[in-house]
């Protein structure tokens, strides 16, 4: 294992650019598959870090361009919020 | 793609594929899967990965205790390089209802006639088990150790790789157009990539089985509903066992990751297949977690997700063959428990389709029972 293959691509999951690759060589090509796999993108940046660096994984592996790639599917919230405050929040518009 | 399949297999969800491996394994692997996504796309992969032996029949209990102990050995069993993750510390089921007290009594019952280690709890025992649990609102509560929730990603790719090694080709990012049927007989299924000709078809298409169906000229009384679901930032582990509640309406479990995912049913969801996130559902799942567990209220929610649920009128599944086409048949209408049945499915599919004699009695669930007014009756599920 090159230093390469240490790289850390995903730092909320602790996936490396190895692991990646070795995905991707299996037939795991895209976002969504090594998503599932890994936990990449299910991390507390929602993929906002790993998502463009696995897609030009992807897209130098398959040959096809970046723009023809899938990414994953946005959901809220944008970032964290304590549920406490969600509740909060519900039971004030109830008043 | 292969052009001449024995079986061809739509949907590569956990269904799908334990089906297709089961299959495998009793010989037949000229088998081939469709699955419009990727493996584990559809409402496998957006499930809840519990796995449940407290239930109120005779039958679901049977039937999950099989799913139970394989999933106890699914990574040896399936020759797996990975981990599916089972976390087997138990389910909690807390009632704030004195009706549901004297169900979970009966469901005990029940349980104990098939082996299953379940007890009724007082509180305090339950208060022991999970700290942090509001006891001021309930009356009691129901646990069984041997419950527990794993990976739906892993597990399916364990099936998948599992029949893969066997032969089964698997071929993703294909959509099914049609089925033809020539004489009340199955002979071709046609996707966006191509004919294959095949006498069987299994319809596991889950949120999609009432299309899949329609294409053979079959109409089966399923339909679809949207459930959601939301993961906090992952925490150090503070509970063991999934929470659940019917009245209350919520689960809730610790990932071993250390994220708590919690879902909670509501009726008002659409029925059009959509799965987008919605405001409403984030706040009915603050507040009520917020009420049940309170320490769970201090976490950061970071994603809500969305998948379907395969309803039937009775809130069970159909394992059948259709009694109009030859060839057709179907493990649909899981109604959100087709994960946690996966392993059990896939021998009672496998049985039918080869005819062989069956390892599991799973009669009560044929297709038939809506029109003769027959229905399955469970009283336990959210």
């Amino acid at each position: 294992m090159n230093d390469l293959d240490n790289t850390i691509i995903c730092r909320c999951s602790d996936v490396t650019l190895g692991d990646i690759r070795r995905l991707i060589a299996e037939g795991y090509t895209s976002f969504d598959e090594i998503k599932r796999i890994t936990r990449c993108g299910m991390g507390p940046c929602q993929g906002k870090t790993c998502q463009q660096l696995i897609q030009r994984e992807i897209a130098m592996a398959t040959g096809q361009p970046i723009a023809a790639l899938r990414d994953q599917t946005t959901r809220p919230p944008a970032t964290g919020v304590r549920l406490e405050l969600v509740a909060k929040e519900a039971y004030r518009d109830e008043d | 793609m292969r052009t001449n399949a024995d079986i061809v297999i739509i949907g590569g969800g956990i269904t799908g594929c334990s089906i297709a491996y089961n299959l495998a394994k009793k010989g037949v692997t000229n088998i081939v899967v469709l699955e419009k996504r990727y493996i584990c796309s559809g409402s496998t992969g957006c499930c809840g990965a519990g796995v449940r032996m407290q239930w109120g029949t005779e039958m679901n209990c049977r039937m999950s205790k099989f799913s139970t102990e394989f999933y106890e050995h699914a990574n040896d069993i399936l020759e797996y390089d990975g981990d599916v993750e089972f976390k087997q510390k138990g389910y909690l089921l807390i009632a704030d209802t004195e009706r549901e007290i004297a169900q979970f009594k009966k469901n005990v019952e029940v349980q104990h006639a098939c082996g299953i280690p379940s007890r009724m709890l007082t509180l305090a025992e339950a208060k022991e088990i999970v700290p942090h649990l509001n006891t001021d609102i309930l009356l009691g509560a129901a646990f069984c150790e041997k419950d527990g929730f794993l990976n739906p990603f892993k597990t399916t790719d364990a099936f998948h790789r599992a029949a893969r090694r066997m032969g089964v080709e698997f071929n993703t990012f294909t959509t099914v157009t049609g089925i033809t049927v020539e004489n009340g007989r199955v002979r071709a299924v046609v996707t966006d990539k191509g004919t294959i000709n095949t006498p069987v078809v299994v319809n596991c298409a889950g949120g999609f089985s009432h299309d899949i169906a329609q294409m053979a000229g079959i109409d089966i009384p399923v339909y679809r509903e949207r459930h959601q679901i939301l993961v906090t930032e992952p925490v150090e582990p503070m509970q063991d066992p999934m929470v659940m509640a019917f009245g209350l309406n919520l689960y809730v479990q610790q990932s071993p990751h250390g994220s708590f995912i919690m879902g909670r049913g509501d009726a008002n969801e659409p029925r059009d297949g959509r799965c987008t996130s919605s405001w409403r559902f984030l706040e009915e799942m603050a507040k009520t977690v917020d009420n049940v567990l309170p320490a769970i209220g201090k976490l950061r929610v970071v994603r809500q997700w969305a998948g379907l649920y395969n309803m039937t009128p009775d809130r069970q599944p159909v394992y059948d063959k259709s009694e109009q086409v030859e060839g057709f048949y179907m493990a649909i209408g899981f109604s959100g428990h087709g994960f946690m049945f996966g392993p059990v499915t896939g021998v009672v599919m496998a049985d039918m389709i080869t005819g062989s004699e069956p390892r599991i009695d799973a009669s009560g669930l044929r297709l038939s029972r809506f029109a003769e007014g027959k229905l399955f009756v469970e009283p336990s599920v959210v």
